[in-house]
Order: structure tokens, then C-alpha cells, then sequence
């Protein structure tokens, strides 16, 4: 007992020692970009009115966020994302699973769903605005648009890639077909359907502040096009760091709950 | 207990196997072995009841099958266990599908990968077992629910040599132990005089049985290299000769394809 309880601190150290020399590894390129944004306009190796130092950027951002300009504007933009993500989330898992399931709907439907898809949900954007306006609903509506493709197109496959001999056992021990979709077809397409709405979550971000820059009166794509508009450069950056580190940290939201709901593929991935 | 009677299955205008006769009777392990193509999986599914032939008659006790049922269960070559469910989860599956209760299919479920010899890896996913370990898994998970038959569909082919030779004896073992009835389906020679009491050599396609051999080894806790002795070898060339024709004509056909 005593050499365990001896042993278990060592192997903690260790563990530390190596994931901060990891975390300092794994920051050292973001690191170097923000040194070089720092230095570049500083050195005059660029126009500093256009490129401000990152300390500008960060000077500028602090005041956004004291006057609370950066906080409404990021909550009108996560309220819109968030709503049309959800909204796809909850129509186009049940969708695909369905049209995965009937085989004949998935290869009826299949080449229809692909020429959405490679259409640019922004191509839309005008014909969203002209049928339901610039307000609110034309906004979460495009989100939702886009975000449905990525979902819907990797659920249909996550159910129709399912292992063959799994439905073949399913089928040998005779189960009804709502225990099969209960206890095979939605475990294994689980990963599947994780990876479109990690995509979704992404994309949602991305066609949301490109909407809010063509005609906005809040959020943070509005924020960022009115104050390159006002020549306020510092706070356009600040506008578009703050976008940056909301799609990181959202992905890394989708990321941990996948891991939690997929943790048994964990380690035969790595 | 199960005969087959003229079984035919053709798809579209090919045929797989073309009036196959065989009896099983209880308790009785039967090896069938085939070369490459001659419908020895088409076979097992009509056993298994996944599909259902063109003519002729399968029956179990007498009565037709109709449709996959409990009292069969298949192991797969390809194990067809459920990556997100520990062994445990994946004996207990089978389990769930007769409706033994919840606690009772617990217990169940350890006795028998206890029986299968992987006591203590209960907890482990799919891919932290070994291809032989996980087969084990497979098979207890077919003997849990306690079906009459045991349908096994080339169950080693995929182990290395050492492995498939020891998963050989503990099958033999759990079939002493047991007294189900075994459906063995393999296209190594060695193995099915190893396993079979009875081996129906096929033909190559369209299937049928050229001949059934009956083999009888003596007592196999007496000879220490079962797989030396005289009459391992006797049977062993008698089931080449049937069987070397059938291989060269599969490989005409192949090529002629």
C-alpha cells in the first residue's frame, strides 16, 4: 500500500509536467501570429492605420466591453446562431434517420439533398431577405438552411453505413424494429452524426455574421462591417477576434459532448 | 432434428445451391465444408432463417422454418459484436432480445463468458479485446439465450493458426459441456475432422452434398497430437479426394467467370 501511495503523486507531477509542456507546444504558432501582428505595424513593416498593434486591438475591445457594445452585440448573435443551429439540430437528426432507413427515400432524394448542399447557403441569402425580410427570422432562417445540410446529409450516411453483420445479428435474434434502431442503428451512426453537427456548428457562425454584415442593426457582423464603415480599424479587429474565439470555443463545446457520447470509440481512434 | 430436403436457393438466374439433403440430429456437431463459392453461407442463412429457399424444405423439429427464431444462434466470421457495449453488453444483448429480466441477464451474461473463459475482461470494449477474445465473446453470447442450435458461419477463419487451434478445443469442450446441437461451416479440412462428428462435403457451385463422412477419432482425451494420429490423417485425405476435384473444378469456374 505504502509504495502505491508514494507512487501516485510522482505520476501526477508527471503528467502535469508533460500536458504544460504540451499546452506551451501546441500555443507556440498563435503565439507567433500575435507577435507578428504585434511587431509588424510597430516595426512599419505595415501600415499601422490599417493594421493596428494587437494591443490596440485589445485596448479597443477592453472599451467594447466596458461600454457593453461587445456583449449585446454577441448576444444578439449567439441567440440568432444558436436558435437556427438547435433548429436543425432537431429537424434534421430525426430526417435523416428516417430517410436513411428507406432505402428507396435515401436514393430518391439522394442527388436532390447533394445540389443543395454545394449550393452556397450566402448564394440564398438575397432570396431569404427578399421572402422574409431583414429581420430576425430571415436570419435565424438561413442558419437554420445551412446548418440542416451538413446534419441531414451525415446522418442519412451515418444509417446507411452501418455494419452489415450487425443488422444481419439484429435480424437473427428476430428484435422488433424499434429495439434495432434503439439499440443498433442509433449507437453506431451516433459518431457519424456528431461529425455534421460539429460541421453545422461551425457553419452556423460563419453564414450568421456574413448575414448580419449585408443588412444588420446588432450582432457581431453588423459590429465589425459599422466599424470598418466608422474607419474605426482597432474595433473591426476586436469585432473579429471576438467572432474567431466564439467559433473556437463552440467547436470545442461540440467536441467534448461528442467525446462524452461517443467515449468507446476514444481509444481505438487514437 | 433439422433435415434439409432438396433445398434450392437461386438468385436471378444463379444458383447457389441446388437440392441439398442433410440431417442433423440433436445434440449432434456437424461439420459442412465446401470450396470457396459453393453456398455454404447461403446455407447457414436459410438455417438462420434470414432468407428463404427457392425450393425444397428446411425443417427444425419436424416444422418448417420460417423466419429467424431464438432457438438458433449464429456466430459470425466477422464476430458482429457491438463496438460501444463492454463484453458484458454485448452477452447481455442477446439476452434482451428473449426478455430475461434486467438483474437475471447480468448473472447470466458472466456465467457464460465465465464458461468461455474471459472472466475478468467483462468490462472491456471490443477493441481492447484480441480477435480470439473477442469470438469468445461472440459465443457466449449465442450460448446466454440458450438456443437449441448453434449456427456457425467460418467462426475461426480469421484467427491466426495457434489461436483458431485452441478456440477449436474450447468449442469442443463447451459442446461436451452443453450438449447443443452444432451447424459448422468452415472450408479448412483440418478443422472440420478436427470438429465434426459428421462432415457433408459440398460441391462446388451450384451446392449440393457430394457425400456426408462420419467421423469417429476414438476417445480424444487418450491421444495427446490428435492432429498426428493415423486416423486424423486417414479422414483427412479421404475429405481432400472428395473435395481436390470439386476445388479445381471452383477454380475453372472462376476463371471461365
Amino acid at each position: 500500500m505504502s509504495t502505491i501511495e508514494i507512487a501516485l503523486p510522482q505520476v501526477r507531477k508527471a503528467t502535469v509536467g508533460i500536458s504544460l509542456r504540451k499546452i506551451v507546444y501546441r500555443s507556440a504558432a498563435i503565439v507567433g501570429l500575435l507577435a507578428v501582428w504585434e511587431l509588424a505595424p510597430r516595426l512599419g513593416l505595415v501600415d499601422s492605420t490599417f493594421l493596428p498593434p494587437f494591443s490596440d486591438v485589445m485596448v479597443a475591445w477592453w472599451q467594447l466591453l466596458a461600454d457593453g457594445q461587445l456583449l449585446d452585440n454577441t448576444l444578439a448573435s449567439l441567440g440568432r446562431s444558436l436558435t437556427g443551429f438547435g433548429l436543425a439540430v432537431v429537424t434534421a437528426v430525426p430526417l435523416g434517420l428516417l430517410i436513411g432507413w428507406y432505402k428507396p427515400v435515401a436514393e430518391l432524394l439522394g442527388p436532390l439533398l447533394e445540389v443543395f448542399r454545394n449550393t452556397a447557403a450566402l448564394a440564398l441569402l438575397p432570396v431569404f431577405v427578399l421572402l422574409l425580410g431583414i429581420g430576425e427570422t430571415s436570419k435565424i432562417s438561413i442558419v437554420l438552411y445551412a446548418c440542416v445540410w451538413p446534419i441531414l446529409l451525415n446522418t442519412i450516411s451515418a444509417v446507411r453505413t452501418v455494419d452489415p453483420t450487425l443488422l444481419k445479428l439484429a435480424r437473427s435474434l428476430d428484435l422488433p424494429p424499434i429495439r434495432l434502431f434503439q439499440k443498433v442503428i442509433l449507437p453506431a451512426a451516433a459518431p457519424t452524426v456528431f461529425t455534421g453537427i460539429r460541421l453545422a456548428g461551425a457553419v452556423s457562425i460563419l453564414v450568421l455574421v456574413a448575414a448580419e454584415m449585408v443588412g444588420a442593426k446588432a450582432g457581431l457582423g453588423y459590429l465589425v462591417n459599422a466599424a470598418q464603415f466608422n474607419f474605426a480599424i482597432p474595433q473591426m479587429y476586436a469585432g473579429i477576434v471576438t467572432i474567431s474565439v466564439i467559433g473556437v470555443v463552440f467547436n470545442q463545446l461540440l467536441v467534448a459532448l461528442e467525446r462524452r457520447f461517443t467515449s468507446w470509440r476514444r481509444d481505438q481512434l487514437s | 432434428m433439422i433435415g434439409l430436403r432438396a433445398v434450392t436457393k437461386d438468385f436471378g438466374d444463379f444458383t447457389a445451391l441446388a437440392g441439398v439433403d442433410l440431417d442433423v440430429a440433436a445434440g449432434e456437431f456437424v461439420v459442412i465444408v465446401g470450396p470457396s463459392g459453393c453456398g455454404k453461407s447461403t446455407l447457414l442463412d436459410l438455417l438462420a432463417g434470414l432468407t428463404a429457399p427457392t425450393s425444397g424444405q428446411l425443417l427444425l423439429h419436424g416444422k418448417p422454418i420460417n423466419g429467424p427464431g431464438l432457438d438458433r444462434g449464429i456466430v459470425f466470421q466477422q464476430y458482429a459484436l457491438l463496438p460501444w457495449r463492454t463484453a458484458l453488453g454485448n452477452v447481455e444483448f442477446g439476452l434482451e432480445a428473449t426478455g430475461v429480466p434486467r438483474r437475471e441477464r447480468t448473472e447470466r451474461a458472466r456465467e457464460f463468458l465465465d464458461l468461455v473463459g474471459l472472466t475478468g475482461f467483462e468490462q472491456r470494449h471490443p477493441h481492447e479485446l484480441s480477435g480470439g477474445m473477442r469470438q469468445r465473446v461472440a459465443i457466449a453470447r449465442s450460448l446466454a439465450y440458450d438456443p437449441e442450435v448453434l449456427l456457425m458461419d467460418e467462426p475461426f477463419a480469421a484467427l491466426d493458426a495457434q489461436t483458431r487451434e485452441s478456440l477449436q478445443d474450447e468449442l469442443l469442450r463447451i459442446w461436451e459441456r452443453t450438449g447443443k446441437t452444432i451447424v459448422f461451416i468452415t472450408h479448412g479440412i483440418d478443422e472440420a475432422v478436427y470438429l465434426g462428428q459428421k462432415v457433408a462435403v459440398l460441391t462446388s457451385r451450384p451446392g449440393r452434398v457430394k457425400r456426408t463422412v462420419q467421423i469417429d477419432l476414438g476417445n480424444r482425451a487418450e491421444v495427446r497430437d490428435l492432429r498426428s494420429s493415423e486416423k486424423f490423417a486417414h479422414y483427412r485425405h479421404e475429405i481432400w479426394e472428395l473435395l481436390h476435384d470439386e476445388v479445381a473444378r471452383a477454380q475453372r469456374l472462376e476463371v471461365a467467370r
